[in-house]
């Protein structure tokens, strides 16, 4: 199944274009790609290690003015500067996932969303290196004169680096790692029974997460070249987390899904003018009512029903 | 496939709206929810009313104009994404909008590149500073009201100043330009205090300024309201000093919000709020009457300066559209630039290349409290 699901990902990566009739339907796709990434690896954690986090965009945030600050106030070379933003996320997300992971349930999810606000604060109060809550401007990404710039060619970047993160979490979900993981959601107790070390577990999951979460967010700094405290709050994470839900947990594509409704629905309803938030919450509510494993694992089950019934 | 049939069908809308007549496409994108509402609701409430009442008297050049507005809720990134679809999808002649500072900011690459003449709604000096060939803006800049404060503080013989602000956009822009232009109006910071969003209680900064030797005036670069509970704890220490607000808080919230504790307190303000005791002999009286009376008949709901600053977004539009005869982006660009005498709510625009907003000092009235209603300051 997700061998195939991964050529149908990629066949629709390549394909899309096709329908991408000008830059702002560009901007979309790529917003869209961007919280996938974002999505897949936050999945990891919530879906298959069954940790939950509400402060993931304060990884994304840390992210973006990681490089932002980096390549912009100290001159670092761009990819230099991203590739030591998400490294630099990865280790605090290590130190940090240590203690707090080690927390449950409303815990853990109070911490977590702690971490996230902090972060938040410290991005809109430090205003002589972050600029403060009206937020600073970001060189674009590139190497010398050679810069990457424009709607098209970034879309092909983030369509690649979303089906990279894409691969590698199939192949680490499918991965003795994947199955520690599953087998933590299902019960610590049985899983540390059977020699499962749960904190090591737990805080590859957290990391993981952590660094595409981070990549993301250096990804948006670069390409948007103007970032906000505001993609740092509160608000995003819980976002960020209803993507995953809504699309379904323990589902990669599930999380891919999620990202990509969840961020064109709010687009297309701008028609509907003041009805706009109303119709998105209503959507949201009858998809968890109906479908409270999310859209795609419901999906998928209709589908195997339907091909068993004719035999 | 599902995207794409719904994008085909609003496509599809829009084009059906489309008249024989070629609308001149106005682009807004504002803050209409979160935490921005307070300003992008009345802009949106503002240009949906004149935009009609336009078109009701026949519209600009004998086109009508058409409104094209997205609610950017505050949120950078989605503020680049509207923008994107006015210049690429709705292909809209002139933008006007960006509620905040961040919304501005992020749309000024975008409308460079796509050369579409552009009126922010945004206060922040960095907007026009340096001058962007495409990008105007309405509202006076923080920098202007600290300069305004600072001239009233010296008639008064108040040179040692303390200052005392928040943690939001609005607060810690203003604080960083009163900090800089203070020297060059004659009066010298002695103390810098701040206070977080949402603190209840700022009795110890207050105090730490109380206790810092020779203050002669106090000013609190906030929004919100974190400036009622700063007056009302500046009264309960005794704090004699006189005591300024920024224009952030120039609403009837706030004299409400601090009670008898904001007697006295001055701050700048638009000619806006004291509308109707303005002298008959002041040039702006007419245009700020008419604007609060169409705004307070029609929405039942107290007018407000950004609102204020959106007509004066749409009415600048109108006029460079007016005197470019059409709407080629070069030539509206350029009657912008060259905008002069306009009579608008802020106050005379005169823009030039070098000046993108137009306003001066002129443009704010120093108020005073007095029996909990705005007095102006002779």
């Amino acid at each position: 199944m997700s061998r195939k699901g991964f050529a149908v990902l990629a066949l629709v990566v390549a394909l899309l274009p096709l329908a991408l009739t000008n830059n702002y339907t560009y901007e979309v796709a790529i917003v869209v790609g961007l919280n996938a990434i974002v999505c897949v690896g936050l999945n990891l954690l919530i879906g298959y290690a069954g940790q939950i986090s509400l402060g993931h965009a304060g990884f994304f945030g840390l992210g973006a003015y990681g490089s932002a600050i980096l390549a912009a106030r100290y001159g670092w070379p761009p990819f230099a500067a991203l590739a030591s933003a998400v490294a630099g996320v990865s280790f605090i997300a290590w130190v940090i996932g240590k203690p707090v992971l080690r927390l449950k349930g409303h815990y853990l999810a109070m911490a977590t969303l702690g971490l996230g606000i902090i972060v938040a604060v410290v991005l809109a109060t430090e205003d002589q290196i972050t600029g403060g809550p009206d937020g600073m401007a970001v060189p674009p990404l590139g190497v010398a004169s050679f810069v990457l710039q424009g709607e098209k060619l970034w879309y092909w970047i983030v369509g690649a680096v979303l089906l990279a993160t894409v691969w590698l979490a199939l192949n680490i979900i499918d991965s003795p790692h994947g199955r520690a993981w599953r087998a933590l959601h299902g019960s610590e107790v049985a899983a540390g029974a059977i020699g499962i070390d749960p904190a090591r577990h737990k805080l590859t999951a957290f990391v993981l997460s952590a660094a595409s979460a981070a990549l993301a967010g250096a990804l948006t700094a670069h390409y948007s070249g103007f970032i906000t405290p505001a993609k740092a709050s509160f608000l995003h994470s819980i976002e960020l987390v209803t993507m995953v839900v809504f699309g379904g947990m323990a589902s990669t594509f599930g999380a891919v899904v999620g990202a990509a409704i969840l961020t064109t629905l709010p687009q297309l309803l701008t028609a509907l003018k003041e009805y706009e938030m109303v119709t998105l919450g209503a959507v949201m509510m009858l998809t968890m009512i109906f479908m409270p494993q999310g859209l795609v694992p419901t999906l998928e089950k209709a589908l195997a029903a339907a091909r068993r019934k004719p035999e | 496939m599902f995207f794409r049939t719904l994008l085909a069908m609003g496509t599809l809308a829009l084009a059906s709206l489309v008249q024989a007549q070629e609308p001149i496409r106005i682009g807004a994108f504002l803050s209409v929810t979160g935490p921005a509402a307070f300003l992008g609701d009345p802009e949106q409430k503002t240009l949906e009313l004149y935009v009609e009442k336009i078109n009701a008297a026949g519209g600009v050049l004998g086109r009508k104009l058409q409104l094209y507005s997205y609610d950017s809720a505050g949120d950078a990134e989605k503020a680049r994404a509207y923008v994107k679809r006015l210049i690429e999808q709705d292909k809209v002649d002139v933008l006007v909008g960006g509620s905040t500072t961040g919304e501005t900011m992020a749309a000024v690459p975008l409308v460079e590149a796509a050369q579409v003449p552009f009126i922010s709604l945004a206060g922040a000096v960095v907007i026009i500073e340096p001058v962007k060939k495409w990008v105007f803006k309405t509202p006076h800049t923080d920098r202007m009201a600290c300069e305004k404060i600072f001239d009233d503080m010296r008639a008064r013989g108040a040179t040692k100043v303390a200052l005392i602000s928040g943690a939001g956009g609005f607060d810690r822009s203003m604080r960083a330009e009163c900090l800089k232009v203070a020297s060059a109006h004659g009066v010298q910071i002695v103390a810098d205090e701040s206070y977080g969003a949402g603190d209840t209680d700022m009795t110890a900064q207050l105090t730490k300024i109380k206790n810092t030797p020779g203050v002669q005036a106090v000013l609190n670069c906030g929004f919100g309201q974190g400036p009622a509970i700063v007056t009302k704890n500046y009264r309960q220490l005794g704090i004699q000093a006189p005591f300024y607000q920024s224009h952030g808080v120039a609403s009837k919230q706030y004299v409400k919000l601090s009670g008898d504790a904001a007697e006295g307190v001055r701050l700048p303000a638009a000619a806006l709020l004291i509308a109707e005791t303005l002298p008959a002999s002041d040039k702006q009286k007419k245009v700020v009457v008419d604007y609060k009376r169409e705004y307070e008949s029609r929405f039942k709901s107290e007018v407000s300066t950004f609102g204020g600053h959106a007509y004066d977004g749409l009415m600048l539009a109108v006029d460079a559209i007016k005197r470019a005869g059409g709407t080629d982006r070069a030539k509206m660009r350029d009657a912008l630039e060259s905008t002069k005498g306009y009579m608008g709510t802020a106050g005379v625009v005169n823009m030039s290349a070098k000046d993108h907003m137009g306003l001066d000092l002129s443009a704010f009235r120093m108020l005073e409290v007095k029996k909990g209603d705005w007095a102006l300051v002779q």
